[in-house]
């Protein structure tokens, strides 16, 4: 089994203008950011949703709280996965009871770890409203999400998969499609 | 680095790697434990078999507890249940439950040995929740779990134990749990529960020694664990309770002589006034509530682990990584 | 008339270690002579080559359990038996706590009948020192004896205390029968189930000290000293007690003692949670374990006997503390004595002589190889390899720690009364 590289999708430098471009959009279509908080979903979901907060400070010092979710033990295929799965802490230091949340992901695609991750969410309280914010939505959706706020819309088919490396987890910064080639 | 485990018998045969993962793996149960909503369905379709041959009350209800929160259901077999007392053997009993398919068995038996038996004879995940005096890996990870919140670490600690250690299963789990992190063990008791083969535990390079004085056991100790007095005993005489209460009731004058960050744990159901002075059982010191919170983690991160996830399995599709 | 032709004879009575014909007739030893000299010849004669084989007289096994009349479920005559002769056995003595106690002519006589029509190998039972072993009143001996016992023995249970022991010591001088004690403490053995040690520390299991058999030991050879009876220490396991029987010995006391093949292989290291590793005496410490070879080759150790010990697998596959203690030894004593004697530890007559001319003299018998001697003969390999497996077992039960051991050595024939009762 080999991954074979495709096309470079974003680079570096169209990564950080598209985080920039989704911070304004979010703070926009928020009609305030009081109530405002990040959810960044394991593991690349974290590092964006830290960027657009700090993005979000730039704009008139909003200064937004994010946390983190690892939606492993909300998952609906778990007795599917070969490897052990490691858990992670999730880290949500405020309360999630009336507040506008968005979550952050690298990659939508089928939509089920967004099942899991609000599915872990409404296991801590009640939000007022929760919207998705993703850097790539790669289509061929299962379940009914979509996202509010998207960097980047790709059509891929099933053997393709779209890599979003990011310098916090994997030291460089680029998109790539990939594919796995037998 | 992740580690799968067939069955949870003891302590003994893990990795201090083995032991951390474990640990590590309780925290995001430890999380849980503070939400509003304390359900998941991560196990759900899932079947837990309870099958405690020996009356219990707390373990009993941790791990239902544990099963339940997970989402997963459960088979009960309690040991005042008739079947046992119509002279069944351990093994059609088992044999029994397991032809209804459930995911593991967690089981809890008089006689040293018999999860090892078990597990020898099906082909089912076993969790030992306390076989005779052998051990009682869940309550080493609980109480682990315990003193490194509180102290950081479980490196190098110095570690007092209480009691009947002989007839203990607690103590021979928490010896070779703390021995494998480096900590000195100190043992303390009746002279005739404390035998020098207790020395031997944990391997070569571990540090144990035993004493019968308390004053002697309790100077500079990190944790000090306290076992309860059993007064149902066979084949023994039992030392008159005043006698123990005299030299080895853990009181807050003899607390003074360990460090002032001390903790003190207790496996429980505890006696105030028996082997713990009521002053001590409930002070700053006493972890005995967060031992309880702990255990209902522990016995949650290692059901999901035992029972939450499949051998065979194509690669996932919602993995943004092919590596991942 | 049977000949066994060039075998290499060792036979410990007369010293006698060379190759030799051996002339059957009947149910005795016909001629011995060297190999290819029989004075007369041997027409008709059925032959038995034992070229490259040990002849040694017909193996004695002082001590097995063969569970009938009442145990049947676990063993029986038949059974036993015949995994007794494939063991190179040639007559064995069956422990008398049977269902009921062989307490009494009519359970002596019943196994003794049972034996004739069914056993391929002689059977001299030990009978109950006291009524039901129960320790409180003496048996039927004197009648036991005209009717074939040739000792007497509660085991399963030391004799209850030392006024029987003495009682039944006396009683039994007078009627020339040895006194067999299954040594213990009771009150250091209860509620025991294994050698109190580092691993009974470590599985949590409770333990008994060597103490439990050598207090024993100490009581019985100071009773036996008032009464001068023959006393006979049944399956030690302790070095302790190995040093009071080489004392009484050295005091000309008529004491002797015998050695299980699994204490003299196994220590109580072996023990896990497998119940086909407990027994009573449980396995004991390398010390030990080492102590009893040495005695094994210093002729402190009378005989080998393989306490035989069937317990039927519904009874076995339970927890470590339930399970009855025992295992099975008649098919493994062989090649579990015979690794001795490829290590160097013990002499070959050495171990022909635990096997045979030993229990005799135990039992007051002697055993050779000679004209008008019983036609009993144990004739075996030291060289053929085979592994020992639970499930192929001519015995009903299974539990023996020695399944799947591969041995060098074998028994390869067995002469009882003149017969070829078992060829491998």
């Amino acid at each position: 089994m080999q991954i074979v590289e495709k096309a470079q999708l974003m680079t570096a430098t169209e990564i950080d203008r598209t985080v920039q471009r989704l911070a304004h959009e979010i703070v926009e279509k928020s009609g305030g950011t009081a109530n405002l908080a990040l959810i960044g979903v394991r593991r690349r979901g974290v590092p964006l949703a830290n960027r657009i907060a700090q993005a979000m400070r730039g704009i008139d010092g909003v200064d937004v709280p994010v946390g983190t979710l690892d939606i492993t033990l909300y998952r609906d295929d778990l007795s599917k996965v070969a490897a052990q799965p490691i858990l992670q802490s999730s880290d949500i230091p405020f309360t999630v009871d009336d507040k506008d949340l968005v979550l952050v992901d690298d990659v939508l695609y089928t939509g089920r770890t967004i099942r899991a991750a609000m599915n872990g969410l409404f296991d801590l309280g009640r939000p007022k409203r929760v919207r998705l914010c993703v850097l790539i939505d790669r289509g061929h959706r299962e379940l009914p999400v979509e996202a509010s706020f998207i960097g980047r819309t790709v059509q891929t088919s099933d053997t393709e998969i779209i890599e979003v490396r990011l310098k916090e987890i994997d030291q460089e910064e680029r998109v790539v499609l990939v594919e796995r080639v037998s | 680095m992740s580690y799968r485990f067939g069955h949870m018998l003891g302590i003994e045969p893990l990795s201090a790697g083995e032991i951390t993962f474990l640990l590590d793996q309780s925290k995001p149960f430890q999380e849980i434990q503070r939400h509003p909503l304390k359900k998941l369905a991560t196990l759900r379709g899932k079947t837990v078999a309870l099958a405690f041959f020996e009356p219990s009350t707390r373990t009993r209800i941790s791990f239902s507890t544990a099963a339940s929160r997970l989402g997963a259901d459960q088979m009960n077999l309690q040991a005042e249940s008739s079947s046992l007392k119509k002279g069944e053997s351990l093994l059609d009993t088992v044999r029994t439950l397991d032809a209804m398919k459930p995911d593991c068995i967690v089981m809890r038996h008089s006689s040293s040995g018999a999860p090892d038996f078990v597990a020898r004879n099906l082909a089912l995940p076993v969790i030992n929740a306390g076989d005779g005096t052998h051990e009682h890996p869940t309550q080493a990870l609980l109480d682990a779990l315990t003193i490194r919140d509180r102290r950081g670490t479980l490196e190098g600690l110095n570690v007092t134990i209480l009691g009947d250690i002989l007839h203990s299963r607690v103590a021979r789990s928490n010896i070779h749990l703390l021995t494998k992190f480096g900590c000195r063990i100190t043992l303390c008791g009746p002279a005739m529960w404390i035998p020098r083969e207790l020395e031997f535990l944990g391997g070569a390079k571990t540090s144990i020694r035993r004493v019968t004085r308390i004053e002697d056991a309790l100077v500079d100790a990190d944790v000090v664990l306290t076992l309860r007095v059993q007064q149902e005993r066979l084949h023994e005489p039992m030392i008159p309770l005043d006698e123990y209460i005299l030299q080895f009731q853990l009181t807050p004058e003899r607390m003074r002589l360990a460090k002032p960050d001390a903790l003190v744990l207790h496996p429980g159901p505890i006696v105030r006034g028996l082997e713990i002075d009521p002053a001590v059982a409930d002070g700053p010191q006493s972890c005995v509530l967060e031992q309880v919170t702990n255990g209902l983690a522990v016995r949650m991160a290692l059901l999901f682990l035992m029972t939450g996830s499949g051998a065979d399995a194509p690669p996932e599709k919602d993995s943004s990584h092919a590596a991942d | 008339m049977l000949l066994i032709s060039n075998g290499r004879v060792l036979d410990p009575a007369s010293g006698t270690d060379a190759p030799r014909d051996i002339l059957l007739d009947g149910d005795r030893i016909a001629a011995v002579a060297p190999h290819g000299q029989l004075a007369s010849p041997a027409v008709g004669a059925e032959v038995f080559d034992a070229t490259n084989l040990i002849v040694a007289p017909g193996f004695i096994d002082l001590h097995c359990h063969l569970r009938e009349p009442g145990g049947e479920s676990s063993e029986t005559i038949e059974t036993g038996t015949r995994a007794a002769v494939r063991g190179g056995f040639a007559a064995v003595c069956p422990m008398p706590n049977t269902r009921p106690v062989n307490d009494n002519v009519s359970v002596t006589r019943a196994i003794i009948e049972r034996a004739a029509q069914v056993s391929p190998v002689r059977v001299w039972p030990i009978g109950a020192a006291s009524i039901g072993s129960k320790g409180e009143s003496l048996s039927e001996i004197a009648a036991m004896k005209q009717a074939g016992i040739v000792g007497v023995s509660d085991d399963g249970k030391p004799i209850a205390n030392a006024k029987l022991l003495r009682q039944v010591m006396d009683y039994c001088r007078a009627l020339d029968l040895p006194v067999i004690d299954h040594c213990e403490d009771s009150s250091l053995f209860a509620g025991a189930v294994m050698r109190e040690g580092k691993q009974s520390v470590r599985l949590g299991l409770r333990g008994m000290p060597a103490a439990t058999e050598s207090l024993a030991v100490a009581r019985d050879v100071q009773v036996g000293e008032l009464t001068n009876c023959r006393l006979h220490i049944a399956h030690l396991s302790a070095r302790a007690s190995l040093e009071l029987v080489r004392s009484a010995k050295a005091k000309g006391l008529p004491v002797t003692c015998e050695v299980t093949p699994h204490h003299f292989t196994l220590t109580d290291e072996d023990v896990r949670y497998d119940t086909r590793y407990k027994m009573n005496p449980p396995l004991a410490s390398r010390e030990d374990r080492d102590a009893l070879i040495a005695g094994l080759a210093d002729g402190t150790v009378d005989a080998i006997a393989t306490d035989h010990a069937p317990h039927e697998p519904a009874l076995k596959d339970v927890e470590f503390d339930r399970a009855p203690f025992g295992v099975t030894g008649f098919e493994t004593a062989l090649g579990l004595g015979l690794e001795l004697v490829h290590a160097g530890k013990l002499s070959l007559m050495r171990l022909v002589e635990l096997f045979t001319s030993g229990p005799a003299r135990v039992l007051g018998m002697k055993r050779t190889i000679a004209e008008n001697e019983p036609g009993d003969l144990t004739i075996f390999s030291t060289e053929h390899n085979w592994t020992f497996l639970a499930n192929e077992s001519a015995s009903k039960s299974r539990n023996s720690p020695f399944d799947g051991r591969t041995f060098r050595g074998a028994p390869m024939a067995t002469i009882v009364a003149g017969r070829i009762a078992y060829k491998r």
